[in-house]
C-alpha cells in the first residue's frame, strides 16, 4: 500500500493548518518519503511531542500504509 | 491504555537496562535500514545497550507502538523513558543532543568518532 505527496499533504494540512510542508518522494516509489513540516504550533514541545502531532495527523496511517517518513519537524523563524 | 499486559513486559525492560532499543533484528544483524542507523549511532558513541527484537515478538511490536504513541520501530529508551525513533536520534546524535541525554543520565559511553 502506498500514498502519494497530494493525500500526505492534505492530511497535515488539516491536522495542522499553518503548517509550511514539504514533501519528497525519495525512491520515487510512493512508498518511502521525507517530509519537512514547520508549524507555531510546535514551539516549545520537544522533538517527540512535535513528530507524535504529525503522526496525529496522518490519523493512524503511519506505519501501516505509510512505510517509510523521514520527519523532519521545526517552529517557523519569526518574519 | 494500561490495561495492556504487554505494558508491563515492556516496563520491566526498559527499566533493568539504562539503554534500551527497540528494533527489527538484533544489533548484530539489523532487518531494517532504520533500526541499523540507530545500532550505528549507539555504537559509534560507545554506549552499552540492550536490544529487543520485535521481528521476534508480535505483542511487543504492537504493544511497544501504542505504550509510547509512536507508530514506528525503532525505538529508544533511556532509562525508561523514550527518546526518539530513527530520525530524532540521528538529529540528536549529529547535534550533541543525544550525547547530553546520557551525560544527564549518567550513561557511559567513550569517544564520540567522527
Amino acid at each position: 500500500m502506498a500514498m502519494d505527496v497530494a493525500e500526505i499533504t492534505r492530511l497535515l494540512k488539516e491536522g495542522l493548518p499553518d503548517a509550511e510542508i514539504h514533501i519528497e518522494d525519495l525512491r520515487g516509489d510512493g512508498d518511502h518519503y521525507a517530509a519537512y513540516v514547520a508549524s507555531k504550533s510546535f514551539e516549545g514541545l520537544s522533538r517527540v511531542k512535535q513528530h507524535q502531532m504529525v503522526y496525529a495527523a496522518l490519523q493512524g496511517k503511519m506505519g501501516t500504509e505509510l512505510h517509510a517518513l523521514a520527519l523532519q519537524t521545526s517552529v517557523p523563524e519569526a518574519t | 491504555m494500561n490495561d495492556n499486559p504487554v505494558f508491563e513486559r515492556i516496563k520491566t525492560e526498559i527499566n533493568e537496562s539504562p539503554v534500551t532499543l527497540f528494533m527489527k533484528g538484533t544489533p548484530m544483524f539489523p532487518q531494517c535500514g532504520f533500526s541499523s542507523a540507530v545500532v550505528q549511532a549507539l555504537t559509534m558513541m560507545g554506549v552499552k545497550f540492550k536490544g529487543i527484537d520485535v521481528l521476534a515478538d508480535a505483542d511487543i511490536r504492537d504493544g511497544v507502538k501504542q505504550f509510547s504513541q509512536w507508530p514506528t520501530i525503532p525505538q529508544l529508551y533511556v532509562k525508561g523513558e523514550f527518546v526518539g525513533g530513527c530520525d530524532i536520534i540521528r538529529e540528536m546524535y549529529e547535534s550533541g543532543e543525544l550525547q547530553k541525554v546520557f551525560d544527564e543520565n549518567g550513561i557511559e559511553y567513550g569517544e564520540v568518532q567522527q
